[in-house]
């Protein structure tokens, strides 16, 4: 892992109100590894992949991405977005358009790619998850395995250079988890950059080479998934691995 | 009497739908039980009772109706000056020749209100220091306009505007009057326009950014097309309102259907014209309003069956 870091954060700092969400917080993402963010709701995980994707503009602190700073003022932001896809725990797809117009939506008009083009890799990376027949669908006709799936497709469209993962599986059935972390788990292999937020500590545990613990708005513990999981330092990691132990998550 | 038909409709079609459904249900050897049948015979018999006293009232209250209008003291004289036949004969086709401007000026109106409403609607929604002039005019205009009775826009436009006598301006009451309606209702809609903009949920926009659109881009292909989906039953409602509005234009002394009854009024000082000109008008707004109802429920059903969007 000693190539250039995709992805750097630096005393980063965001406040929402009065309230202090991330605090100092250090991040790198080497290419080709997979970090995953793990903590309690509201630990600020998604507030940080938020932040990653200037979503939300940082109080303090800065983030580079390839080695340019995105937080620089004068950065190109839906530059910048273009190079990162993003999907959320809703899905958050376009319910007016079809499965297939939502994926060429961004190759189309923002990457200026011609439609047969768009369509032909929409088409190449649906039959690749599994989708192969939904392409002319409605989102709300599928079930939200199907919806994460295509959401995953949409964000892979546009050839991201890294991938943001916020909770993608926390809003599905339990027997839809499995399918929607399969197509991670094949992303991984291919060698696609990615940062999740995820509250699967087994999924966690398995695909990830980086495990950051939050706390508070803090990266209380970081290391690899063995070092983290096996042998938490700190007093809250413990405490927190515990009590997913118990729930019966992990 | 369609009162009744609607009262005893949902209890009629279930009682005849269990049935039915149960012949055609899993051929399982299935013989409807006592209870079920008992069940059955006791809704049957609520539902011909409802449809009975749904009737007799109806009749009880045309009946009473009736008495009241015609018992009237003046109802001789009513009768006679709102509703003579021969009047009512020579009226009609002059009012019908004057209902074909008011439905143009609604299909022109219409159009006009529709772009303007949506320019002004986005004009407010816009950000950036640049675009503040833009959104403080659009927010003033639609709060002038929309306090701005429409009989008054109609008589500042039609009778003030060619009282100033510039040269190159119209001075036609059709033109002026169309101009008058298309400045009131355009910030109506653009309030409808902008209400739509604003339900669309914030994490629909986000998703658009995060693929890299930019503002303009996710305004047009994401928030736009939802936007106008979901208020296109108040933006009918609206062109309701504005084509019986569009009698309005009378004022001015353009020959509408309210025109054309008027003058026959004012020679003949019957008032039937102006009767005939009201039932005209409804009858061209009730296709409209069905049709509003109409797509309203239809759109009602994508929404349930849409689910978690």
């Amino acid at each position: 892992m000693s190539d250039a870091p995709v992805l750097r954060m630096e005393s980063v700092r965001k406040t929402f109100g009065g309230s202090v969400v991330l605090r100092d917080v250090d991040l790198e993402v080497a290419p080709h590894t997979v970090t995953a963010l793990i903590g309690a709701s509201g630990s600020g995980k998604s507030t940080l992949l938020r932040c990653a994707n200037l979503l939300e503009d940082i109080d303090d602190g800065a983030i580079w991405l390839d080695g340019e700073e995105i937080t620089d003022p004068r950065a190109d932001q839906d530059a910048v977005r273009r190079r990162i896809g993003v999907v959320f725990q809703a899905y958050n797809l376009f319910p007016h358009m079809t499965v297939l117009e939502n994926i060429t939506l961004a190759p189309r008009r923002v990457h200026g790619v011609a439609r047969a083009e768009a369509e032909e890799r929409a088409g190449e990376l649906l039959e690749r998850l599994g989708l192969g027949g939904k392409a002319g669908e409605y989102p709300d006709r599928l079930s939200g395995g199907q919806q994460q799936r295509v959401a995953i497709v949409r964000a892979l469209a546009v050839r991201p250079r890294l991938l943001l993962l916020d909770e993608i599986t926390a809003a599905l059935d339990p027997e839809l988890v499995g399918e929607v972390l399969n197509v991670v788990r094949d992303l991984k292999g291919e060698g696609m950059t990615m940062v999740l937020a995820t509250h699967e500590m087994g999924f966690a545990r398995e695909v990830a080479d980086q495990v950051c613990f939050l706390d508070g708005g803090v990266v209380l513990e970081r290391g690899t998934a063995e070092q983290l999981f096996g042998d938490p330092q700190q007093e809250r990691t413990r405490r927190f691995l515990r009590r997913i132990v118990e729930a019966g998550r992990l | 009497m369609t009162v009744t038909e609607e009262e005893s409709g949902p209890e009629g079609a279930d009682d005849k739908g269990a049935p039915s459904t149960a012949a055609a249900g899993p051929d399982d050897g299935y013989v409807p039980s006592q209870r079920r049948l008992e069940r059955e015979r006791h809704r049957r018999r609520r539902a011909r009772r409802a449809t009975a006293i749904a009737a007799l009232s109806t009749l009880v209250t045309a009946v009473v109706l009736y008495l009241v209008v015609v018992g009237a003291p003046g109802w001789p004289r009513t009768k006679e000056t709102f509703f003579n036949g021969q009047y009512a004969r020579e009226a009609f086709p002059k009012v019908l020749e004057g209902l074909w401007l008011n439905v143009r000026l609604l299909l022109i109106c219409g159009a006009a209100v529709l772009v303007l409403g949506m320019l002004i609607a986005v004009a407010r929604t816009l950000r950036g220091p640049v675009f503040f002039p833009l959104r403080v005019l659009a927010a003033a205009y639609t709060d002038f306009f929309r306090g701005l009775p429409l009989i008054i826009n109609l008589m500042i436009v039609v009778l003030g505007v060619p009282a100033l006598r510039l040269q190159g301006v119209t001075v036609d009451p059709v033109l002026l009057g169309g101009t008058a309606l298309t400045l009131t209702y355009s910030a109506y809609v653009a309030e409808v326009f902008r209400a739509g903009i604003e339900s669309v949920h914030p994490s629909q926009r986000a998703a658009a950014r995060s693929l890299g659109l930019s503002n303009r881009q996710a305004l047009r292909y994401v928030v736009l097309p939802q936007a106008v989906r979901r208020q296109v039953p108040p933006l009918l409602n609206d062109l309701v309102s504005l084509q019986k509005d569009t009698g309005l234009v009378s004022i001015g002394g353009a020959i509408d259907a309210v025109r054309a009854a008027d003058i026959i009024v004012g020679r003949s000082l019957n008032y039937t014209p102006y009767i005939v000109a009201g039932l005209v008008f409804v009858a061209l707004t009730i296709p409209m309003t069905r049709f509003t109802d109409w797509v309203t429920a239809r759109m009602d059903r994508q929404r349930a069956q849409g689910g978690t969007t």
